[in-house]
C-alpha cells in the first residue's frame, strides 16, 4: 500500500505536471527549431510572440464570453484559438513582408537577424502590454478538475490524492495531435519535404525547383500556429502575463538547443527533458520516502537536491552542459 | 577637426537635448538623466570591446552589472560579526573545499589522457564535492540567515569606501568571464549569444536566492557614499552662502526677511540635491573620459588592429600566426570587466542593492541597443548610442503622452480609448526602442557615428 501511494505521489507532483509543462515548452521548442531551421536565424523574439498570440485567444475569449458563447465543461478558450490563429498568422506575415524579408534577401550574417529579432521583440512586447495591459491574467473558465485528489482518494482508499486538471490533459492531447500532424505534414507531404530539404541544403533545395517564398510563408504560418497553440495552452494552465512569457523564452531556448536545434523532434523531447529535469530535481523527496523506507529510516531533511528558486537555472545548467559535450544537441541538430 | 564635424554635432545636440530637460522640466532629471547616461556610456563601452573590435556577441551583460553591484555591496558595507561568528567558519571551509575541488579537478586534467575514464572521474569529484560542500555550509548558512534577519542575515562586506568596488565590481565580472569564456567562447556566434544570456540568469538566480552572501531579494541599502549626504550639505555654512551667491539676484527681489529666508531654504534644499549628483556626475565623467582614452589607444594600436582582423577574418588571422582563441578570450575578459565598473557604479549611485531589479530587458538587450543605435566598433559612437536610447528610454513616456493627448484630442477625457492609452504610457518606451532598433538596423545599419578606421 505505502508501495501504491509513493507512485501516486510521484504521478501526482512530478510526472502529471511536469508532462504538461513539458508539452507547453515542446510547442515553443518546436516553433524555435522550425525558424532556426528554415529561416536560419536564433528568434529571440519567441516568448513575446506566444504572448502577442495568447492575447489575440484572450480577446476572443472575453468577446465570446460577453456574448454568452461557451463550451460547457471545456474552457472558452479553445473555441477562441482557431480565430486568434488567424490574426496571428497575419501578424507573423507582416513581421515577415517588413522586417525579415530584407535581411534575408541580402543574405545577411545570422547575428544580424538575431539582432533585428530584437526589435520585433520589444516592438511585440509594448503592443501586448499597451493592448491587454502587462498584469496577470486568467482566462481559464469550465470544469477545473477531471479527477479531484479528494474523489480519488475515496475511490482509491489511498492515503496519497491524484489530482489531474483539465487543463493539463487538454494540453497534452492537444500537443499530441498537433504534433503529429505536424510530423505527418514534414514527413508525407510534399509541402513539408520539400521545407525540410531546403533546411537540409538551400542551394541544392532551389536548383530543383523549390519555391524559397512558399516555404518561408508556411513556416511562419506554422510558426504562428505554434505559438499561439503553445502560449493559450501554457495561460490556460497557469495564467497569462507577458512577463513570463518574455522570460519562458529561456527554458524554451534551452528545449530546442538541447534536443538539437533545427530537429523539432528533438525540440519534441527536448521540452520534456527540461521540464522533467526541473521538476525532478527541484522536488522535496521527504514524502516519498517516508513511503518507501521503513519508518526507523525516515529522512529528517526535505532531501530536495536544489531548492525551487534555482528551477530556471537547472535548465539552463543543462544547456549549458550538452552546449559544451555535445553542441549538436542530444538529437543531432540540422536534420528537420 | 572638419573630419569630425559629425561627432562634435552629435554630441552639441545631446547634450541641448539634457539642457532643455533642465530648463523645462528641471535640473535635478536632467542631472539624473545625465548620470545614467554615463553609465550607461560605460555599459556600452564593454559592450563594444567586445561586438565592435572583436565581433564577439555577449548577451550576458546583466549578469556582469549585479556583480559589480554585489561588488559594491560586498566592499563598503561593514562586516556583520556576529554573522561571522555564527558561520563564518563553515564559509570559510567551503570556499576551500571549492579551490581543492578546482585544483584536483585540473590535476587529474593534465595528469591523465583524455578518456571516459577521466571524465567519469571528474563527474565523481564533481558530485561529490558538492555533497560535502552543502553539508559543511548548510549549518553555517542557516546560522548566518538567522542573525537578526530583518536588518542583517548575511555576512556583511568589508566596510571599505565604496570607490574601491569599481575596481573590484571589474576583478568579479572579468574572473566571471574568464570562466565563461574558458567554456563558451569556442560557440558558435547565435549560440555563445544563447548561452550567455542563459549564463547570466544563473548568476542573477545566485544572487537572488544566496541570502547569506548577498540578502537576496530582502536588498541591501543605505550603502555609504562617496559623496556628501544632502542633509549635511543642507547645514553647512560654506554651501548655504555658495547656494545664497547663486540666487542673490532673485533673493535681493524679496524684501521680507522671513520669506527670503523661507526661500533661501528651498533653494538650499533643491541645491543640495543637485550638488549631490553634480558630485556623481564629476566622479562617473572621469571614469569615462579614462576608459575612452585607454579604448581609444587600444583601437588604433597594433592590437587594435589585429582585433579587427581577427573579426573580419578569422582564418587568415589564425594563418597569420595570431592567437585567436586567446585573444578572444582576452577581449571577452576586458569587456566583461568594463561591464563590472558600470554595474559597480550603478549600486554606488543608488545607494541600494536591488537583485530583483536586474533584468534581462534593462540590462542586456537595451545596451545592446545602444551599441547597435550608437554604431559598433567606434567609441564614440557606443557613448553617444548610451545617451541617446537612455535619454529617450527615460524620456519615452512624456513624449508617448503628448503624442496620445495629441491624437486623441477630439475625443472625451473619459472615453475608454484615450483612458487606456494614457494607462499604457509607459510602454511606449519599449515601442520607441524595438522601432528605433529597426530603423536603424535598416537604414544604417552602421549607428548613428559609423565605425571609422583611419589608415596611417
Amino acid at each position: 500500500m505505502d508501495f501504491l501511494n509513493a507512485i501516486i505521489l510521484l504521478l501526482n507532483y512530478i510526472f502529471v505536471p511536469a508532462l504538461a509543462y513539458g508539452s507547453q515548452l515542446a510547442l515553443g521548442a518546436i516553433f524555435v527549431t522550425l525558424i532556426y531551421g528554415i529561416l536560419r536565424f536564433a528568434n529571440f523574439a519567441t516568448g513575446d510572440m506566444m504572448s502577442f498570440g495568447t492575447m489575440f485567444t484572450i480577446l476572443f475569449t472575453w468577446y465570446f464570453q460577453s456574448v454568452g458563447i461557451g463550451l460547457g465543461l471545456l474552457p472558452t478558450a479553445l473555441l477562441a484559438i482557431p480565430f486568434a490563429i488567424i490574426f496571428m498568422i497575419g501578424y507573423m506575415l507582416l513581421i515577415d513582408k517588413f522586417v525579415f524579408k530584407y535581411y534575408r534577401v541580402n543574405k545577411s550574417p545570422p547575428v544580424q537577424l538575431a539582432m533585428v529579432s530584437i526589435g520585433v521583440m520589444f516592438v511585440t512586447q509594448a503592443v501586448v502590454r499597451i493592448i491587454i495591459g502587462p498584469s496577470d491574467r486568467r482566462f481559464f473558465d469550465g470544469e477545473k478538475f477531471l479527477i479531484k485528489a479528494g474523489e480519488f482518494k475515496d475511490i482509491t482508499g489511498l492515503n496519497e490524492g491524484l489530482a489531474i486538471k483539465s487543463t493539463q490533459v487538454i494540453t497534452i492531447l492537444v500537443t499530441v495531435v498537433l504534433v503529429s500532424t505536424l510530423f505527418w505534414f514534414l514527413n508525407k507531404t510534399k509541402t513539408g519535404k520539400s521545407m525540410r530539404a531546403y533546411s537540409d541544403n538551400e542551394d541544392l533545395a532551389l536548383l530543383s525547383g523549390i519555391d524559397p517564398k512558399k516555404i518561408v510563408m508556411i513556416t511562419w504560418i506554422i510558426a504562428g500556429i505554434l505559438a499561439t497553440i503553445g502560449g493559450a495552452l501554457y495561460g490556460l494552465d497557469k495564467s497569462f502575463k507577458p512577463f513570463t512569457y518574455f522570460n519562458n523564452m529561456l527554458p524554451i531556448f534551452a528545449a530546442a538547443i538541447v534536443g538539437g536545434i533545427g530537429n523539432p523532434f528533438g525540440a519534441f523531447l527536448g521540452g520534456y527533458v527540461i521540464a522533467f529535469s526541473e521538476i525532478l530535481l527541484t522536488y522535496a523527496y521527504k514524502k516519498f520516502f517516508m513511503y518507501v523506507l521503513p519508518e526507523s529510516m525516515a529522512p529528517d531533511g526535505l532531501i530536495q537536491l536544489l531548492s525551487t528558486d534555482y528551477k530556471f537555472a537547472v535548465s539552463f545548467s543543462i544547456l549549458v552542459i550538452v552546449l559544451l559535450y555535445r553542441p549538436s544537441g542530444i538529437f543531432k541538430g540540422k536534420v528537420l | 577637426m572638419r573630419k569630425n564635424l559629425n561627432v562634435i554635432a552629435a554630441y552639441s545636440i545631446m547634450m541641448g537635448l539634457i539642457i532643455l530637460v533642465g530648463i523645462f522640466q528641471s535640473w535635478n532629471i536632467a542631472l539624473s538623466i545625465f548620470n545614467l547616461c554615463l553609465i550607461s556610456a560605460v555599459m556600452t563601452m564593454g559592450a563594444n570591446i567586445q561586438w565592435g573590435y572583436a565581433g564577439l556577441i555577449n548577451f550576458g551583460i546583466m549578469g556582469y552589472t549585479a556583480l559589480g553591484g554585489l561588488a559594491a555591496v560586498l566592499i563598503s558595507v561593514n562586516p556583520v560579526q556576529e554573522a561571522w561568528s555564527a558561520g563564518g567558519l563553515n564559509i570559510l571551509f567551503s570556499l576551500f573545499l571549492i579551490i581543492g575541488m578546482v585544483l584536483a579537478i585540473r590535476y587529474v586534467l593534465n595528469k591523465y589522457e583524455k578518456s571516459k575514464t577521466r571524465t567519469y572521474i571528474i563527474a565523481s569529484i564533481i558530485i561529490l564535492g558538492i555533497i560535502i560542500i552543502r553539508f559543511v555550509s548548510e549549518p553555517g548558512i542557516e546560522a548566518i540567515e538567522e542573525v537578526d534577519p530583518a536588518k542583517t542575515g548575511f555576512l556583511g562586506g568589508f566596510g571599505l569606501p565604496i570607490i574601491f568596488s569599481w575596481i573590484v565590481g571589474a576583478l568579479f565580472a572579468g574572473g566571471l568571464a574568464f570562466v565563461i569564456g574558458k567554456v563558451a567562447l569556442g560557440l558558435r556566434a547565435d549560440y555563445l549569444a544563447i548561452a550567455t544570456l542563459l549564463i547570466s540568469e544563473i548568476v542573477i538566480a545566485i544572487i537572488k536566492h544566496e541570502d547569506w552572501l548577498t540578502r537576496g531579494v530582502k536588498n541591501v541599502i543605505g550603502l555609504k557614499r562617496p559623496a556628501p549626504y544632502e542633509v549635511n550639505l543642507q547645514q553647512t555654512e560654506w554651501f548655504i552662502n555658495l547656494v545664497e551667491k547663486f540666487n542673490s539676484s532673485k533673493l535681493s527681489l524679496i524684501s521680507d526677511l522671513t520669506e527670503r529666508q523661507a526661500t533661501l531654504n528651498q533653494f538650499v534644499i533643491e541645491g543640495s540635491s543637485i550638488f549631490v549628483k553634480l558630485c556623481y556626475s564629476g566622479l562617473f565623467l572621469v571614469v569615462v573620459v579614462i576608459l575612452l582614452i585607454l579604448t581609444q589607444k587600444a583601437l588604433y594600436s597594433p592590437w587594435g588592429r589585429m582585433m579587427r582582423a581577427i573579426r573580419d577574418n578569422e582564418e587568415a588571422a589564425n594563418a597569420m600566426g595570431k592567437n585567436v582563441v586567446k585573444q578572444h578570450l582576452l577581449i571577452f575578459v576586458l569587456g566583461s570587466a568594463i561591464v563590472g565598473i558600470a554595474g559597480a557604479m550603478l549600486v554606488t549611485q543608488d545607494g541600494l542593492f536591488t537583485p530583483g531589479s536586474y533584468r534581462p530587458m534593462r540590462y542586456t538587450f537595451l545596451i545592446w541597443v545602444m551599441v547597435i543605435v550608437g554604431g559598433s566598433g567606434n567609441n564614440f559612437g557606443a557613448i553617444l548610442g548610451g545617451f541617446v536610447v537612455w535619454f529617450l528610454w527615460i524620456e519615452a513616456a512624456p513624449i508617448g503622452l503628448y503624442l496620445v493627448n495629441l491624437t486623441t484630442a477630439g475625443l472625451d477625457d473619459t472615453h475608454f480609448l484615450k483612458v487606456h492609452l494614457i494607462e499604457s504610457v509607459p510602454y511606449f518606451r519599449f515601442l520607441m526602442m524595438g522601432m528605433g532598433l529597426l530603423l536603424i538596423m535598416r537604414y544604417r545599419p552602421r549607428g548613428i557615428l559609423p565605425e571609422k578606421i583611419e589608415i596611417k
